[in-house]
Protein backbone atom coordinates (compact mmCIF):
# COMPACT_ATOMS: atom_id res chain seq x y z
CA UNK A 1 0.00 0.00 0.00
CA UNK A 2 1.09 3.57 -1.25
CA UNK A 3 0.81 6.65 0.74
CA UNK A 4 -1.14 9.13 0.00
CA UNK A 5 0.38 11.95 -0.11
CA UNK A 6 0.64 15.38 -1.80
CA UNK A 7 1.10 14.28 -5.25
CA UNK A 8 -2.16 11.77 -4.90
CA UNK A 9 -4.23 14.69 -3.28
CA UNK A 10 -3.13 17.33 -6.08
CA UNK A 11 -4.57 14.78 -8.32
CA UNK A 12 -7.96 14.88 -6.97
CA UNK A 13 -7.77 18.18 -6.56
CA UNK A 14 -7.50 18.28 -10.52
CA UNK A 15 -10.26 15.86 -11.04
CA UNK A 16 -12.34 17.98 -8.57
CA UNK A 17 -11.58 21.23 -11.49
CA UNK A 18 -12.86 19.25 -13.87
CA UNK A 19 -15.88 17.87 -12.01
CA UNK A 20 -16.73 21.81 -11.21
CA UNK A 21 -16.25 23.03 -14.38
CA UNK A 22 -18.38 20.21 -15.93
CA UNK A 23 -21.35 21.36 -13.31
CA UNK A 24 -20.60 24.20 -14.69
CA UNK A 25 -20.69 24.12 -18.25
CA UNK A 26 -23.02 21.71 -18.08
CA UNK A 27 -25.86 24.30 -15.65
CA UNK A 28 -25.12 26.88 -17.49
CA UNK A 29 -25.85 25.89 -21.31
CA UNK A 30 -28.43 23.32 -19.88
CA UNK A 31 -29.45 26.89 -18.38
CA UNK A 32 -29.90 28.77 -21.29
CA UNK A 33 -31.74 25.43 -23.82
CA UNK A 34 -33.93 25.14 -21.28
CA UNK A 35 -35.23 28.44 -20.81
CA UNK A 36 -35.96 28.04 -24.29
CA UNK A 37 -37.51 24.70 -24.02
CA UNK A 38 -39.78 25.99 -21.09
CA UNK A 39 -40.72 28.56 -23.59
CA UNK A 40 -41.53 26.78 -26.26
CA UNK A 41 -42.93 24.25 -24.38
CA UNK A 42 -46.05 26.33 -22.63
CA UNK A 43 -46.15 28.11 -26.13
CA UNK A 44 -49.74 28.78 -27.98
CA UNK A 45 -47.87 26.40 -31.04
CA UNK A 46 -48.90 23.32 -30.33
CA UNK A 47 -45.51 21.81 -32.69
CA UNK A 48 -43.42 23.37 -30.48
CA UNK A 49 -45.08 22.04 -27.21
CA UNK A 50 -45.13 18.28 -29.25
CA UNK A 51 -41.44 18.66 -30.50
CA UNK A 52 -39.94 19.75 -27.07
CA UNK A 53 -42.31 17.30 -25.04
CA UNK A 54 -40.74 14.87 -26.97
CA UNK A 55 -36.97 16.22 -26.54
CA UNK A 56 -38.01 16.18 -22.54
CA UNK A 57 -39.28 12.98 -22.62
CA UNK A 58 -36.35 11.31 -24.80
CA UNK A 59 -33.66 12.73 -22.01
CA UNK A 60 -35.44 12.26 -19.24
CA UNK A 61 -36.72 8.76 -20.38
CA UNK A 62 -32.88 7.42 -20.82
CA UNK A 63 -29.66 7.05 -19.06
CA UNK A 64 -27.25 9.76 -18.61
CA UNK A 65 -24.71 7.24 -19.01
CA UNK A 66 -25.99 6.45 -22.19
CA UNK A 67 -26.34 10.04 -23.58
CA UNK A 68 -22.92 10.79 -22.93
CA UNK A 69 -21.85 7.20 -25.20
CA UNK A 70 -24.55 8.43 -27.87
CA UNK A 71 -23.18 12.26 -28.04
CA UNK A 72 -19.09 11.06 -27.74
CA UNK A 73 -19.87 8.29 -30.45
CA UNK A 74 -21.89 10.15 -32.39
CA UNK A 75 -20.29 13.15 -33.18
CA UNK A 76 -17.34 10.75 -33.73
CA UNK A 77 -19.40 9.16 -36.66
CA UNK A 78 -20.58 12.09 -38.11
CA UNK A 79 -17.28 12.74 -39.16
CA UNK A 80 -16.57 15.81 -36.48
CA UNK A 81 -13.43 15.68 -34.14
CA UNK A 82 -14.04 16.96 -31.05
CA UNK A 83 -11.95 16.22 -28.01
CA UNK A 84 -13.87 14.44 -24.79
CA UNK A 85 -14.08 18.18 -23.22
CA UNK A 86 -16.72 19.22 -25.90
CA UNK A 87 -18.32 15.75 -26.22
CA UNK A 88 -19.15 16.02 -22.54
CA UNK A 89 -20.49 19.13 -22.43
CA UNK A 90 -22.64 19.27 -24.86
CA UNK A 91 -24.17 16.08 -23.57
CA UNK A 92 -24.94 17.54 -20.46
CA UNK A 93 -25.91 20.73 -21.76
CA UNK A 94 -28.36 18.37 -24.01
CA UNK A 95 -28.89 16.60 -20.61
CA UNK A 96 -29.83 19.65 -18.19
CA UNK A 97 -31.69 21.56 -20.60
CA UNK A 98 -34.47 18.55 -20.84
CA UNK A 99 -34.63 18.48 -16.63
CA UNK A 100 -34.67 22.16 -16.38
CA UNK A 101 -37.01 23.15 -18.97
CA UNK A 102 -39.02 20.68 -17.64
CA UNK A 103 -38.79 22.01 -14.35
CA UNK A 104 -38.98 25.61 -15.39
CA UNK A 105 -42.43 24.94 -17.66
CA UNK A 106 -43.99 23.35 -14.57
CA UNK A 107 -43.21 26.73 -12.70
CA UNK A 108 -44.39 28.91 -15.30
CA UNK A 109 -47.56 27.14 -15.15
CA UNK A 110 -47.71 27.64 -11.20
CA UNK A 111 -47.64 31.36 -11.63
CA UNK A 112 -51.18 32.48 -11.25
CA UNK A 113 -53.32 33.25 -14.27
CA UNK A 114 -54.47 36.25 -13.11
CA UNK A 115 -50.97 37.95 -13.57
CA UNK A 116 -50.77 37.13 -17.81
CA UNK A 117 -54.21 38.57 -17.39
CA UNK A 118 -53.16 41.83 -15.64
CA UNK A 119 -49.83 41.57 -18.36
CA UNK A 120 -51.91 41.42 -20.92
CA UNK A 121 -54.86 43.82 -19.95
CA UNK A 122 -51.60 46.31 -19.70
CA UNK A 123 -51.07 45.60 -23.37
CA UNK A 124 -47.56 44.33 -22.61
CA UNK A 125 -46.28 41.66 -25.50
CA UNK A 126 -45.34 38.40 -25.10
CA UNK A 127 -41.32 39.24 -24.57
CA UNK A 128 -42.08 41.44 -21.72
CA UNK A 129 -44.80 39.59 -20.01
CA UNK A 130 -42.45 36.83 -20.07
CA UNK A 131 -38.84 38.88 -18.71
CA UNK A 132 -40.86 41.19 -16.67
CA UNK A 133 -43.91 39.33 -15.26
CA UNK A 134 -43.65 35.70 -15.32
CA UNK A 135 -40.24 34.80 -15.25
CA UNK A 136 -38.82 36.71 -11.91
CA UNK A 137 -41.54 34.67 -10.56
CA UNK A 138 -41.56 31.31 -12.22
CA UNK A 139 -37.08 31.14 -11.25
CA UNK A 140 -38.50 32.05 -7.47
CA UNK A 141 -41.10 29.24 -7.70
CA UNK A 142 -37.98 27.03 -9.14
CA UNK A 143 -35.52 27.50 -7.15
CA UNK A 144 -35.43 24.45 -4.42
CA UNK A 145 -36.07 22.01 -7.85
CA UNK A 146 -33.71 23.41 -9.71
CA UNK A 147 -31.08 23.58 -6.66
CA UNK A 148 -31.79 19.96 -6.39
CA UNK A 149 -30.92 18.83 -9.68
CA UNK A 150 -28.05 21.07 -9.64
CA UNK A 151 -27.04 18.36 -6.86
CA UNK A 152 -27.44 15.47 -9.44
CA UNK A 153 -25.77 16.87 -12.42
CA UNK A 154 -22.71 17.79 -10.06
CA UNK A 155 -22.74 14.23 -8.79
CA UNK A 156 -23.92 12.95 -12.43
CA UNK A 157 -20.45 14.39 -13.51
CA UNK A 158 -18.89 11.17 -12.50
CA UNK A 159 -20.25 9.40 -15.38
CA UNK A 160 -18.33 11.26 -17.96
CA UNK A 161 -15.26 9.17 -16.54
CA UNK A 162 -16.67 6.54 -18.53
CA UNK A 163 -15.45 8.24 -21.79
CA UNK A 164 -12.08 8.72 -20.69
CA UNK A 165 -12.88 12.03 -18.84
CA UNK A 166 -10.61 12.09 -15.30
CA UNK A 167 -12.70 14.31 -13.22
CA UNK A 168 -13.06 13.75 -9.25
CA UNK A 169 -14.13 9.65 -9.24
CA UNK A 170 -12.35 8.66 -12.13
CA UNK A 171 -9.52 10.28 -10.82
CA UNK A 172 -10.14 8.40 -7.03
CA UNK A 173 -10.49 5.30 -8.80
CA UNK A 174 -6.63 6.04 -10.75
CA UNK A 175 -5.44 6.79 -7.12
CA UNK A 176 -6.64 4.10 -5.19
CA UNK A 177 -5.29 1.47 -7.95
CA UNK A 178 -1.79 3.03 -7.61
CA UNK A 179 -1.80 3.12 -3.97
CA UNK A 180 -4.37 -0.08 -3.00
CA UNK A 181 -6.35 2.24 -0.56
CA UNK A 182 -9.96 2.55 -2.12
CA UNK A 183 -11.68 2.80 1.19
CA UNK A 184 -9.69 5.98 2.38
CA UNK A 185 -9.24 7.28 -1.16
CA UNK A 186 -12.83 6.99 -1.90
CA UNK A 187 -13.52 8.05 1.41
CA UNK A 188 -12.16 11.01 0.71
CA UNK A 189 -13.48 11.33 -2.88
CA UNK A 190 -17.13 11.00 -1.24
CA UNK A 191 -16.33 13.74 1.30
CA UNK A 192 -15.40 16.70 -1.39
CA UNK A 193 -18.35 15.48 -3.07
CA UNK A 194 -20.37 15.95 0.03
CA UNK A 195 -18.66 19.16 0.98
CA UNK A 196 -19.89 20.39 -2.37
CA UNK A 197 -23.57 19.08 -2.39
CA UNK A 198 -24.61 19.05 0.79
CA UNK A 199 -24.49 23.07 1.29
CA UNK A 200 -26.87 23.30 -1.73
CA UNK A 201 -28.89 20.76 -0.63
CA UNK A 202 -29.27 22.71 2.55
CA UNK A 203 -29.40 25.79 0.96
CA UNK A 204 -32.29 24.00 -1.36
CA UNK A 205 -34.54 23.46 1.26
CA UNK A 206 -33.97 26.52 3.58
CA UNK A 207 -35.42 28.51 0.05
CA UNK A 208 -38.77 25.71 0.20
CA UNK A 209 -39.21 26.53 3.86
CA UNK A 210 -39.36 29.96 3.76
CA UNK A 211 -41.60 29.86 0.40
CA UNK A 212 -43.98 27.48 1.96
CA UNK A 213 -44.22 30.07 4.83
CA UNK A 214 -44.78 33.18 2.16
CA UNK A 215 -47.26 31.70 0.55
CA UNK A 216 -50.68 33.42 1.50
CA UNK B 1 -75.44 61.13 -12.94
CA UNK B 2 -73.08 63.65 -12.71
CA UNK B 3 -72.63 64.67 -15.99
CA UNK B 4 -74.82 64.38 -18.97
CA UNK B 5 -73.16 62.22 -21.57
CA UNK B 6 -75.92 61.85 -24.01
CA UNK B 7 -74.68 63.77 -26.69
CA UNK B 8 -71.22 62.04 -26.10
CA UNK B 9 -69.44 59.88 -29.28
CA UNK B 10 -70.35 56.51 -28.72
CA UNK B 11 -66.66 54.71 -27.81
CA UNK B 12 -67.14 50.98 -27.14
CA UNK B 13 -70.07 49.59 -29.23
CA UNK B 14 -70.90 45.33 -29.16
CA UNK B 15 -73.18 44.13 -31.70
CA UNK B 16 -74.69 40.38 -30.89
CA UNK B 17 -71.99 39.14 -29.27
CA UNK B 18 -71.80 35.45 -28.92
CA UNK B 19 -69.69 33.81 -26.63
CA UNK B 20 -69.51 29.85 -26.02
CA UNK B 21 -67.60 27.84 -23.37
CA UNK B 22 -67.85 24.60 -25.22
CA UNK B 23 -71.61 23.90 -25.23
CA UNK B 24 -72.20 26.51 -22.16
CA UNK B 25 -73.35 29.66 -24.13
CA UNK B 26 -72.30 31.87 -21.76
CA UNK B 27 -72.99 35.49 -23.90
CA UNK B 28 -76.41 35.95 -25.66
CA UNK B 29 -75.97 38.01 -28.92
CA UNK B 30 -74.98 40.90 -26.35
CA UNK B 31 -76.08 43.94 -27.72
CA UNK B 32 -74.60 47.66 -25.65
CA UNK B 33 -73.03 50.71 -26.33
CA UNK B 34 -70.99 53.09 -24.25
CA UNK B 35 -70.68 56.95 -24.78
CA UNK B 36 -67.52 58.84 -23.56
CA UNK B 37 -67.72 59.55 -20.24
CA UNK B 38 -70.53 57.57 -19.61
CA UNK B 39 -70.32 54.77 -16.20
CA UNK B 40 -71.96 51.74 -16.26
CA UNK B 41 -72.85 49.25 -13.73
CA UNK B 42 -73.41 45.69 -15.04
CA UNK B 43 -74.87 43.50 -12.23
CA UNK B 44 -76.40 40.48 -12.15
CA UNK B 45 -76.45 36.88 -10.70
CA UNK B 46 -73.12 34.68 -10.60
CA UNK B 47 -72.43 33.08 -13.77
CA UNK B 48 -74.50 35.41 -15.44
CA UNK B 49 -71.90 36.68 -18.32
CA UNK B 50 -71.06 39.81 -16.28
CA UNK B 51 -67.35 39.40 -15.86
CA UNK B 52 -66.99 37.42 -19.31
CA UNK B 53 -68.64 40.50 -21.08
CA UNK B 54 -66.08 42.90 -19.82
CA UNK B 55 -63.24 40.40 -20.23
CA UNK B 56 -64.13 40.08 -24.09
CA UNK B 57 -63.84 43.79 -24.72
CA UNK B 58 -60.34 44.08 -23.70
CA UNK B 59 -60.20 40.54 -25.46
CA UNK B 60 -59.03 38.59 -22.64
CA UNK B 61 -61.91 36.37 -24.00
CA UNK B 62 -62.37 35.95 -27.16
CA UNK B 63 -66.04 36.31 -28.64
CA UNK B 64 -67.43 33.14 -31.28
CA UNK B 65 -69.60 36.03 -33.12
CA UNK B 66 -70.68 39.21 -33.36
CA UNK B 67 -68.64 42.58 -33.32
CA UNK B 68 -66.85 44.53 -31.00
CA UNK B 69 -65.98 48.19 -31.49
CA UNK B 70 -63.50 50.45 -29.18
CA UNK B 71 -62.71 54.28 -30.42
CA UNK B 72 -63.44 53.37 -33.92
CA UNK B 73 -60.91 50.09 -33.57
CA UNK B 74 -62.88 46.65 -34.87
CA UNK B 75 -61.66 43.50 -32.57
CA UNK B 76 -61.01 41.38 -35.52
CA UNK B 77 -58.89 39.07 -33.23
CA UNK B 78 -55.70 40.42 -35.26
CA UNK B 79 -52.66 41.13 -32.64
CA UNK B 80 -52.79 44.79 -34.16
CA UNK B 81 -56.54 45.40 -33.22
CA UNK B 82 -55.68 44.07 -29.80
CA UNK B 83 -52.66 46.04 -29.28
CA UNK B 84 -54.89 49.38 -30.23
CA UNK B 85 -57.58 48.53 -28.04
CA UNK B 86 -55.47 47.49 -25.15
CA UNK B 87 -53.82 50.75 -24.84
CA UNK B 88 -57.04 52.11 -24.57
CA UNK B 89 -58.34 49.97 -21.65
CA UNK B 90 -58.07 49.73 -18.47
CA UNK B 91 -58.80 46.83 -16.38
CA UNK B 92 -59.17 46.69 -12.52
CA UNK B 93 -59.60 43.26 -11.31
CA UNK B 94 -61.26 41.70 -8.57
CA UNK B 95 -58.53 39.68 -6.89
CA UNK B 96 -55.80 42.73 -7.80
CA UNK B 97 -53.45 40.92 -9.93
CA UNK B 98 -50.16 43.39 -8.70
CA UNK B 99 -46.98 41.85 -9.63
CA UNK B 100 -45.37 40.61 -6.47
CA UNK B 101 -42.20 40.89 -7.29
CA UNK B 102 -42.32 44.81 -8.16
CA UNK B 103 -42.44 47.55 -5.79
CA UNK B 104 -45.99 49.84 -5.84
CA UNK B 105 -43.90 52.37 -8.42
CA UNK B 106 -42.33 49.49 -10.65
CA UNK B 107 -45.78 47.71 -10.94
CA UNK B 108 -46.96 51.59 -12.30
CA UNK B 109 -44.26 52.24 -14.52
CA UNK B 110 -43.62 48.84 -16.27
CA UNK B 111 -46.11 49.24 -18.98
CA UNK B 112 -45.41 52.69 -20.10
CA UNK B 113 -42.20 51.88 -20.44
CA UNK B 114 -42.73 48.89 -22.41
CA UNK B 115 -45.57 49.83 -24.39
CA UNK B 116 -45.44 53.36 -25.01
CA UNK B 117 -41.89 53.64 -24.98
CA UNK B 118 -42.07 56.63 -21.97
CA UNK B 119 -38.93 57.04 -20.68
CA UNK B 120 -38.01 56.07 -17.04
CA UNK B 121 -38.13 59.71 -15.40
CA UNK B 122 -41.85 60.25 -17.24
CA UNK B 123 -42.96 56.69 -16.34
CA UNK B 124 -41.92 57.90 -12.40
CA UNK B 125 -43.77 60.98 -13.12
CA UNK B 126 -46.85 59.47 -14.47
CA UNK B 127 -46.64 56.95 -11.69
CA UNK B 128 -46.79 59.35 -9.02
CA UNK B 129 -49.32 61.98 -10.58
CA UNK B 130 -51.38 58.97 -10.15
CA UNK B 131 -50.74 57.19 -7.35
CA UNK B 132 -51.17 60.59 -5.60
CA UNK B 133 -54.58 60.63 -7.24
CA UNK B 134 -55.52 57.26 -5.32
CA UNK B 135 -53.57 58.53 -2.34
CA UNK B 136 -50.72 55.56 -1.99
CA UNK B 137 -48.10 57.66 -3.14
CA UNK B 138 -46.38 57.01 0.33
CA UNK B 139 -46.25 53.60 0.17
CA UNK B 140 -44.26 53.85 -3.40
CA UNK B 141 -41.31 51.83 -2.81
CA UNK B 142 -43.11 48.97 -0.67
CA UNK B 143 -43.86 45.70 -2.63
CA UNK B 144 -47.57 44.54 -3.34
CA UNK B 145 -47.38 41.90 -0.22
CA UNK B 146 -46.70 44.63 2.40
CA UNK B 147 -49.86 46.46 1.60
CA UNK B 148 -53.44 45.96 2.50
CA UNK B 149 -56.59 44.74 0.52
CA UNK B 150 -57.54 48.26 -0.39
CA UNK B 151 -53.69 49.58 -0.68
CA UNK B 152 -53.71 46.80 -3.35
CA UNK B 153 -56.66 47.44 -4.95
CA UNK B 154 -56.04 51.51 -5.07
CA UNK B 155 -52.45 50.85 -6.80
CA UNK B 156 -54.32 48.23 -9.67
CA UNK B 157 -56.31 51.02 -9.80
CA UNK B 158 -53.59 53.64 -10.51
CA UNK B 159 -51.38 51.06 -12.35
CA UNK B 160 -54.35 50.85 -15.00
CA UNK B 161 -54.29 54.73 -14.81
CA UNK B 162 -51.12 55.04 -15.86
CA UNK B 163 -51.55 53.99 -19.30
CA UNK B 164 -53.77 57.35 -19.60
CA UNK B 165 -56.53 54.71 -21.01
CA UNK B 166 -59.79 56.09 -22.56
CA UNK B 167 -61.70 53.57 -20.86
CA UNK B 168 -61.70 51.57 -17.23
CA UNK B 169 -63.50 48.13 -16.78
CA UNK B 170 -63.92 47.19 -12.96
CA UNK B 171 -64.26 43.63 -12.71
CA UNK B 172 -65.73 43.48 -9.28
CA UNK B 173 -63.10 45.26 -7.66
CA UNK B 174 -64.25 45.42 -4.48
CA UNK B 175 -65.45 41.69 -3.71
CA UNK B 176 -62.32 40.67 -2.52
CA UNK B 177 -62.09 43.33 -0.18
CA UNK B 178 -62.42 42.77 3.77
CA UNK B 179 -65.46 45.42 4.35
CA UNK B 180 -63.98 47.84 6.11
CA UNK B 181 -61.66 48.61 2.81
CA UNK B 182 -64.41 48.86 0.14
CA UNK B 183 -65.05 52.33 0.85
CA UNK B 184 -61.60 53.78 0.12
CA UNK B 185 -61.81 51.64 -3.10
CA UNK B 186 -64.90 53.11 -4.08
CA UNK B 187 -64.20 56.58 -3.24
CA UNK B 188 -61.55 56.10 -5.37
CA UNK B 189 -63.62 54.87 -8.34
CA UNK B 190 -66.32 57.60 -7.52
CA UNK B 191 -63.61 60.50 -8.18
CA UNK B 192 -62.32 58.71 -10.90
CA UNK B 193 -66.32 59.42 -11.96
CA UNK B 194 -66.30 62.80 -10.92
CA UNK B 195 -63.27 63.64 -13.54
CA UNK B 196 -65.09 62.05 -16.37
CA UNK B 197 -63.94 58.83 -17.07
CA UNK B 198 -65.48 56.44 -19.22
CA UNK B 199 -66.07 53.57 -16.75
CA UNK B 200 -67.85 49.94 -16.93
CA UNK B 201 -68.27 48.62 -13.35
CA UNK B 202 -69.09 44.58 -12.91
CA UNK B 203 -70.11 45.15 -9.41
CA UNK B 204 -72.51 44.49 -6.51
CA UNK B 205 -72.14 47.88 -4.77
CA UNK B 206 -75.78 48.84 -5.17
CA UNK B 207 -75.05 52.32 -3.54
CA UNK B 208 -72.30 53.26 -6.13
CA UNK B 209 -74.07 52.63 -8.43
CA UNK B 210 -77.08 54.52 -7.30
CA UNK B 211 -74.44 57.39 -6.93
CA UNK B 212 -72.14 57.69 -10.16
CA UNK B 213 -73.92 55.54 -12.47
CA UNK B 214 -75.48 57.01 -15.73
CA UNK B 215 -76.97 53.21 -16.69
CA UNK B 216 -77.70 49.88 -14.85
CA UNK B 217 -77.63 46.98 -16.84
CA UNK B 218 -78.88 43.47 -15.24
CA UNK B 219 -77.82 40.43 -16.96
CA UNK B 220 -79.10 36.85 -16.41
CA UNK B 221 -78.31 33.66 -18.36
CA UNK B 222 -76.00 35.73 -20.77
CA UNK B 223 -78.23 37.96 -21.06
CA UNK B 224 -79.13 41.15 -21.00
CA UNK B 225 -82.40 41.48 -18.87
CA UNK B 226 -82.60 44.84 -18.29
CA UNK B 227 -80.89 48.53 -18.20
CA UNK B 228 -82.06 51.73 -16.81
CA UNK B 229 -81.21 54.69 -15.05
CA UNK B 230 -80.22 54.26 -11.40
CA UNK B 231 -83.28 55.63 -10.25
CA UNK B 232 -85.64 53.93 -12.52
CA UNK B 233 -83.87 50.54 -11.96
CA UNK B 234 -83.85 50.67 -8.16
CA UNK B 235 -87.37 52.13 -7.82
CA UNK B 236 -89.63 49.99 -10.75
CA UNK B 237 -87.79 47.44 -11.74
CA UNK B 238 -89.66 45.60 -14.93
CA UNK B 239 -88.62 42.23 -15.11
CA UNK B 240 -89.16 39.53 -12.20
CA UNK B 241 -85.54 38.63 -12.45
CA UNK B 242 -84.72 41.60 -11.54
CA UNK B 243 -87.20 42.24 -8.92
CA UNK B 244 -85.68 38.64 -7.42
CA UNK B 245 -81.74 39.75 -7.45
CA UNK B 246 -82.54 43.51 -6.50
CA UNK B 247 -84.77 41.93 -3.30
CA UNK B 248 -81.54 39.50 -2.33
CA UNK B 249 -79.17 42.17 -2.88
CA UNK B 250 -80.41 44.68 -0.91
CA UNK B 251 -81.99 42.64 1.56
CA UNK B 252 -78.54 42.44 3.07
CA UNK B 253 -77.10 46.10 2.44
Amino acid sequence: MGPIGENEFFFLMQGLKWTVLLAIVGFIGGGIFGILIALLRTSKTKVARRITAGYIGVFQGTPLLMQLFVVYYGVALLGIEVNAWIAVAIAFTLHASAFLGEIWRGSIEAVPKGQTEAANALGLHYVSRMKDVILPQALKISMPATIGFLVQLIKGTSLAAIVGFIELTRAGQIISNQTYRPLLVFGIVGAIYFIICWPLSHAGSGLEKRMAKAVR
Amino acid sequence: MLNSAKDQPTLISLEDVQKWYGAFHALKSISLSVRKGEKIVLCGPSGSGKSTLIRCINALETIEDGKIVVEGQVLDGSTKSIDAIRREVGMVFQSFNLFPHMTVLQNCTLAPMRVRGTSHTDAERLARKYLERVRILDQAEKYPAQLSGGQQQRVAIARALCMEPKVMLFDEPTSALDPEMVKEVLDTMIGLARDGMTMICVTHEMGFARQVADRVIFMASGEIVEEAEPEVFFKSPKHQRTKTFLGEILAHH
